[in-house]
C-alpha cells in the first residue's frame, strides 16, 4: 500500500476502503519503526497528525473531499506551522513552537491533507548533504551509507522510503532537485513567485522557492495545484490565473526541442551519470522529441555568483535570530553585545556561520560593489543565456547532479566540494526560471541518477508533461529501495 | 584577494558571532578557499550590465492601510527567552 | 576669528497611517507593551513585508508640497545593524533611490527670507523602546513602536545659525500637520529631529567636521543644542584642537552634548536592496490624484494674504503657521469681508493668547469665526469701542448668553456712545467746567488737549466714541 500514487491513495479514501486515520495511522507506524535508522523526521506528532486525519475523514463523509483530502504528506521543518516544533534544522529554533502557519501550510490544511510530520534538513537549508543538520544526518534509503543530499533530505528520504506519500521541500540552490535526484524521486523548483514565502523560513529571499517531492511527475502536478497560488503577505507572490499544472500530463512529445547546454555534457559530470543520463534522451528521442546542443556560456559561474549573493541575502536574513523574542538564548553571557554573540555563536552550526560570514564580507564597506553588485550583473547574464537557449529549444535538459550520492563525512570537512554538488541547479535559482529532477536509473554503487528538466519562466504544466511522459514509457520512479 | 585572520574576526564581530583564535584561523582557510572559488566572477567585462535583483520584473504591491492585526501578546510571549510585565527582556541597553 | 556655524537637519516625521509601514498592526499610540507587535513587528522567522499604500501617499503629499520630484521605480534597502529594539537586525530604508528627491523650504530669519533645499525624504520603519527602568538589572523591550512608518526628511547644510535652524524645523513642522501626514506631536515622538552641526572660518568654502546631535524633541533643545554644540567646537578649534567626526546626544538637564559614539566604532551597515520588496513604481496618475487632494499650501496662502489682503509678511507667516489657524482666519474673513487686518489682530492676540493660557487647540476654540467676526462688526460699524469687544469677547469665551454679542452688550451696556448731538453736549458740559484748562490749550500747551478728552470719556464711562470725541472736541477749541 505504501508504494500508491497519490490519485490512487485517494480514489482509496474517496471509495472508503480506508480512512484517513487508518491510512495516516499506517504511516505513523511505518515512520516509528523506520526513522530512527532514517532520521527524516524531526518531529512527529500523531496527536496533531490524527487530529487533522480525523477532520478529513469527516470532509469525506461530507462530500468536500478534494484531490488531497485525508492523504499525510510530510513537511520540510522550513515551514513555520502552527503548534508544530519548526527548527529549520538548527539549535537555534530548537525551541521555536511556531504561533503561526507558512502560507504552505494553509494550503495543505484548507485542501484536508495531513501533516504527517516535520522532516529533516540542512540547518537554515544550508547544505547539499543533510549533514549540517543540528538533529543529525539523514540516510540514504538505497544506501545507509550515503547522503541522502540536502537540503530537503529528510523529506527526499521520507518519500524514497515510502515513510510519507509526498513531501514538501524548498530549493534556495537545488535544494528540493540535488536531493530528489540522489534519492531517486520527482521534485520541482516551480518559477520564483508561484510558491508563497510566507512563513517559509528565509534564506535567500531573491532565490528561495517551495515545492513538491513525489514519487511521480503526475503526483508533483497534483501537489503543485494546492501549494502554488497568489498570496497577498508575500510581495514576491505572482498574481496569475489558477492553472491545472495536470492539464497536460498526457500529450504525446513529438516535435518537442530538447535543449542540451555544452557546459552541462562537459568535465566534470561521472561517467556512470553520463551514462544514465545518455539513455534518457535516448528514451526521450524514442518518444518523438529531437535533442539540440545550446550553449549556456556564463553557465559556470552560477556556483561564485550563487555563493555571493546567497550568503549575502542570509547573512541579513538570520539576524533577527539574536536570543531576545525568541529561539537559544545562551545560558551565561555578560552584556547585550555578549548575550547576542554567545547565543548566535552556541544557535548556530560551522556552516550557517561560515555562510553568514562570506555574506557579512561581501555586503561590507569597500567590498560591495566587486562582490554583491558584480554578482547581481552576472545574474543578468546568466539569465540572459537561458532566454536565449530557450529560442532554440522549449526545454533544457541535463545532468541533476556531477554524481551520484557521495558517502556520509565524504565532503562535509570540504565545503568547496560540497558546494559543487549544485553546480547544474543554482542557475534555475538564479534565474528563477523552473526546474525539476525525474530518477532515470542508477550508477555506481547502484546509487540513483536524477535527470535535470529546466523549463522556461511559467512552464511547468509542459515540464510535468515532458517528465510524465518518460515516466509512462519507463519505470524508474516505481522502483524502491524498500 | 587575500583575507587575514584580523579580517575574520572584524567580520564575525560585524555579524555578531562570538569567535576564538582558533576557529578563526580554521574559518580563514575554508573562507580563502571560498573567496578564490568567487573570484572567478572577476574575469567577466560586466561594464555594460545591469544588475539583477530580482528574478521577475515585477513592481512592489502595496497594502491598504488598514489595521488587521489583533493583539496576541500572549501567545507571542510564550515562546520568549524572558519576559516581564510584557516586555523581552535583555541585558541592559546603554545608551 | 569669526566663525560661521553650518547646520543641516535630519527630521524624522511618523506619518499618520492606521497601520505600520510593513504590517496590519495599530500605529496608535500609548497601547500596553507589545500588544501591537505582530509576527511581523516581531520579525518571527518566515514572515515578511508589504508596503502600506498609506505611507507611500503621505510621501508623495511632501514631495508635492516641496516642489520635489517623485522618484518611480525607489527602492527598499536593508540598513543592517543589531540592536534589540530592531528585531529584523536590519531596518528597512531607502538608500540609493529615495521615494522624494530634492525640494525647497523657505523660512523667514528676523524679516530675511531664505531658501534651504532638501537633499531628498525617504520612507523608513521606526524601531521599537527600550525601556531603562530597572528589571533586576536588565532592559525591557517594546515592540509597539517597531514598524511605524517614518519619513525621513533631510535638508542640504543650508542653515546658518540656530535661529535659521528652529524656523526650518517650525516651517517643516506646520507642513506635515498642514498636509496631514503627521500629527506632529513632539513629546510623543512623531516629529523628531537630529542636527548636524560644524563651523568654518567666516568666508571660506570648505564644510568643517560634523557632528550629528540626535533625537531633539523639541524646538527649543534644537536650539540650545546647536549653540552649545557649535561653541563647543568653536572653542576646540580655537584651542588649536581638531573636531572628531561623531554621534552626540544633547543632555537637556545639563545643556550640553556629549559623545554617544565616534566614527571608528560607528556601525558598517551593509546596505543593501530588500530581496523582499520590489521596486516602488508611482504612476503620474497617482501624483496626479494626489495633487488634487493636497490643500492650498501654507507658502500659497501666506503670498495670497499678502497681496490679497495687504497683511505684513509677519503676520501672514504667523497666520499660517498652522492649516487650523489659517482656516479660522479665512472663515472669520469671509463673515467680514474687507477687514483683513482686524481680523488677522485678533486671531493673533486675543484669540491665541487665550488659547495658549488655556492650553487649547485651535480646533476646540469656544469661539467660532462667525462668533468673532459678528464681534468685530460691532467695532466696526462703531457699536462698541475696542476697549469694550475685549470685555464682550471675555464673555463669549466664558459661554455668557449664548456667546450672542449684541445681548452681551446690551447687558453689559458697553454700547458706544456715537450720536453727534450727545457727543457735543458732553463736550460743551466739559468745556464749561474746564475753563483753565481751555485757556491753557489756547496758549499752546498740547497736554490740555488730552486731560479734556479724559474728562470726557470719565464722565461717559468710556463709552464716547473717542475718535468722534476726539473730532469734536477739536471743532470747539480751534474752531
Amino acid at each position: 500500500m505504501f508504494n500508491a500514487s497519490l490519485k490512487q491513495f485517494s480514489l482509496q479514501l474517496a471509495e472508503k476502503k480506508i480512512s484517513s486515520t487508518e491510512l495516516t495511522t499506517e504511516f505513523l507506524k511505518r515512520i516509528k519503526a523506520l526513522n530512527p535508522e532514517y532520521n527524516a523526521f524531526i518531529t512527529v506528532n500523531e496527536e496533531l497528525s490524527l487530529a487533522q486525519a480525523r477532520a478529513a475523514d469527516q470532509m469525506i463523509a461530507a462530500g468536500q473531499a478534494g484531490p488531497l483530502t485525508g492523504i499525510p504528506i510530510a513537511q520540510k521543518d522550513i515551514f513555520c506551522t502552527k503548534g508544530w516544533l519548526t527548527t529549520c534544522g538548527s539549535k537555534m529554533l530548537s525551541n521555536f513552537v511556531s504561533p503561526y502557519d507558512a502560507g504552505v501550510i494553509e494550503r495543505f490544511n484548507q485542501a484536508g491533507a495531513v501533516n504527517i510530520g516535520k522532516t529533516n534538513m540542512d540547518e537554515f537549508a544550508m547544505g547539499s548533504s543533510n549533514e549540517t543538520s543540528f538533529y543529525g544526518p539523514v540516510k540514504n534509503p538505497w544506501d545507509h551509507a550515503a547522503v541522502p543530499g540536502g537540503s530537503s533530505g529528510g523529506a527526499a528520504c521520507a518519500v524514497a522510503a515510502r515513510l510519507s506519500p509526498a513531501a514538501t521541500g524548498t530549493d534556495t540552490g537545488g535544494s528540493i532537485r540535488q536531493p530528489a535526484a540522489l534519492c531517486g524521486i520527482s521534485g520541482i523548483k516551480p518559477t520564483y513567485g508561484l510558491v508563497s514565502r510566507y512563513g517559509m523560513i528565509a534564506f535567500a529571499s531573491s532565490l528561495d522557492q517551495g515545492g513538491p517531492m513525489a514519487k511521480s511527475a503526475e503526483d508533483l502536478a497534483l501537489l503543485l495545484n494546492i501549494m502554488t497560488g497568489f498570496d497577498p503577505r508575500d510581495s514576491t507572490s505572482l498574481q496569475r490565473n489558477a492553472e491545472d499544472y495536470a492539464r497536460d500530463l498526457q500529450k504525446p512529445l513529438a516535435g518537442l526541442r530538447i535543449g542540451l547546454p555544452k557546459e552541462y555534457f562537459a568535465e566534470g559530470m561521472s561517467k556512470d551519470v553520463e551514462n544514465a543520463i545518455e539513455k534518457a534522451l535516448d528514451e526521450y528521442r524514442k518518444l518523438g522529441a529531437q535533442t539540440i546542443e545550446v550553449s549556456l556560456p556564463n553557465a559556470p559561474l552560477a556556483i561564485p555568483v550563487y555563493y555571493v549573493l546567497a550568503p549575502a541575502e542570509a547573512s541579513s536574513n538570520l539576524s533577527r535570530f539574536d536570543g531576545v523574542r525568541y529561539g537559544h538564548r545562551a545560558k551565561s553571557y555578560g552584556d547585550l553585545a555578549d548575550m547576542y554573540r554567545k547565543s548566535r555563536a552556541e544557535g548556530f552550526g560551522a556552516e550557517v556561520k561560515r555562510r553568514i560570514l562570506i555574506g557579512t564580507y561581501v555586503l561590507s564597506h569597500g567590498y560591495y560593489d566587486a562582490y554583491y553588485i558584480k554578482a547581481q550583473k552576472l545574474r543578468r547574464l546568466i539569465a540572459q543565456d537561458f532566454t536565449e537557449a530557450y529560442k532554440q529549444c522549449d526545454i533544457i535538459m541535463g545532468p541533476t547532479t556531477p554524481t551520484v550520492a557521495f558517502n556520509l563525512g565524504e565532503k562535509s570537512g570540504d565545503p568547496i566540494q560540497m558546494y559543487l554538488s549544485d553546480i547544474y541547479t543554482s542557475a534555475a535559482n538564479l534565474t528563477g526560471m523552473p526546474a525539476m529532477s525525474i530518477p532515470v536509473g542508477f550508477g555506481d554503487k547502484n546509487r540513483p541518477v536524477g535527470l535535470h528538466i529546466i523549463g522556461n519562466y511559467f512552464s511547468e504544466a509542459q515540464m510535468l508533461n515532458v517528465a510524465h511522459q518518460y515516466q509512462l514509457a519507463t519505470g524508474w520512479h516505481l522502483q524502491s529501495p524498500v | 584577494m587575500t583575507l587575514s585572520v584580523s579580517d575574520v574576526k572584524r567580520i564575525a564581530d560585524l555579524a555578531y558571532i562570538e569567535i576564538d583564535e582558533d576557529e578563526a584561523k580554521e574559518t580563514l582557510i575554508q573562507l580563502s578557499g571560498i573567496f578564490n572559488l568567487i573570484e572567478t566572477m572577476q574575469a567577466v567585462d560586466t561594464s555594460a550590465v545591469e544588475p539583477m535583483s530580482h528574478a521577475q520584473s515585477v513592481t512592489q504591491r502595496l497594502r491598504e492601510d488598514a489595521v488587521t492585526e489583533t493583539d496576541q501578546r500572549e501567545l507571542y510571549q510564550s515562546i520568549a527567552p524572558q519576559v516581564e510585565a510584557g516586555l523581552y527582556l535583555v541585558p541592559q541597553v546603554i545608551e | 576669528m569669526q566663525w560661521e556655524i553650518v547646520i543641516g537637519l535630519e527630521v524624522h516625521a511618523q506619518l499618520s497611517t492606521q497601520s505600520k509601514i510593513f504590517s496590519g498592526s495599530s500605529t496608535a499610540y500609548g497601547a500596553a507593551p507589545n500588544t501591537q507587535a505582530s509576527v511581523i513587528d516581531l520579525a518571527l522567522p518566515g514572515v515578511l513585508p508589504v508596503l502600506n499604500k498609506g505611507a507611500v501617499e503621505r510621501a508623495i503629499k511632501l514631495g508635492l508640497s516641496v516642489g520635489a520630484k517623485i522618484n518611480s521605480p525607489s527602492i527598499f534597502a536593508r540598513k543592517n545593524y543589531f540592536y534589540p529594539d530592531l528585531p529584523k537586525g536590519y531596518q528597512i530604508s531607502q538608500y540609493e533611490l529615495p521615494v522624494v528627491q530634492g525640494g525647497n523650504i523657505h523660512i523667514q530669519v528676523d524679516g530675511t527670507e531664505k531658501n534651504i533645499r532638501l537633499t531628498r525624504a525617504h520612507l523608513e520603519e521606526d524601531a521599537g523602546k527600550s525601556l531603562h527602568e530597572d528589571f533586576h538589572g536588565m532592559s525591557g523591550i517594546d515592540l509597539n513602536r517597531a514598524g511605524t512608518p517614518l519619513l525621513e526628511i533631510v535638508s542640504e547644510p543650508d542653515m546658518r545659525s540656530s535661529a535659521e535652524a528652529v524656523a526650518y524645523a517650525k516651517i517643516l513642522h506646520a507642513l506635515v500637520r498642514w498636509i496631514g501626514i503627521c500629527d506632529g506631536n513632539m513629546q510623543e515622538g512623531s516629529f523628531r529631529c537630529d542636527a548636524n552641526v560644524s563651523v568654518r572660518p567666516h568666508g571660506t568654502e570648505k564644510l568643517g567636521t560634523r557632528c550629528e546631535i540626535k533625537n531633539l524633541n523639541s524646538f527649543r533643545f534644537l536650539e540650545k543644542a546647536i549653540d552649545y554644540e557649535a561653541r563647543r567646537q568653536i572653542e576646540i578649534l580655537e584651542d588649536g584642537g581638531a573636531i572628531r567626526q561623531e554621534t552626540r546626544l544633547y543632555d537637556a538637564n545639563k545643556d550640553e552634548t556629549r559623545t554617544m559614539r565616534t566614527k571608528e566604532d560607528a556601525n558598517d551597515y551593509r546596505y543593501f536592496p530588500d530581496p523582499d520588496l520590489l521596486p516602488l513604481e508611482i504612476p503620474q496618475s497617482w501624483i496626479d490624484q494626489i495633487k488634487q487632494t493636497l490643500p492650498e499650501l501654507p507658502q500659497a496662502r501666506r503670498d495670497r494674504y499678502v497681496s490679497a489682503f495687504a497683511l505684513s509678511a509677519y503676520d501672514a507667516s504667523v497666520l499660517t503657521s498652522s492649516r487650523e489657524m489659517a482656516d479660522y482666519f479665512d472663515a472669520t474673513l469671509k463673515q467680514l469681508p474687507a477687514q483683513a487686518k482686524l481680523c488677522a489682530n485678533w486671531i493673533m492676540g486675543e484669540i491665541s493668547g487665550q488659547l495658549n493660557k488655556e492650553g487649547i487647540e485651535m480646533t476646540a476654540c469656544p469661539i467660532t469665526p462667525a462668533q468673532l467676526a459678528a464681534l468685530l462688526a460691532r467695532i466696526n460699524d462703531g457699536t462698541i469701542s475696542g476697549k469694550a469687544a475685549k470685555t464682550v469677547f471675555e464673555s463669549m469665551w466664558n459661554g455668557e448668553l449664548g456667546k450672542n454679542v449684541d445681548a452681551i452688550i446690551e447687558a453689559k451696556g458697553l454700547k458706544q456712545i456715537s450720536d453727534d448731538s450727545a457727543i457735543e453736549k458732553l463736550v460743551d458740559q466739559v468745556l464749561a467746567a474746564n475753563a483753565q484748562q481751555v485757556a491753557d490749550y489756547r496758549n499752546g500747551k498740547e497736554k490740555a488737549f488730552n486731560s479734556l478728552i479724559g474728562q470726557i470719556m470719565k464722565a461717559t464711562q468710556g463709552k464716547a466714541n473717542p475718535a468722534q470725541v476726539n473730532a469734536m472736541l477739536k471743532k470747539k477749541l480751534d474752531g
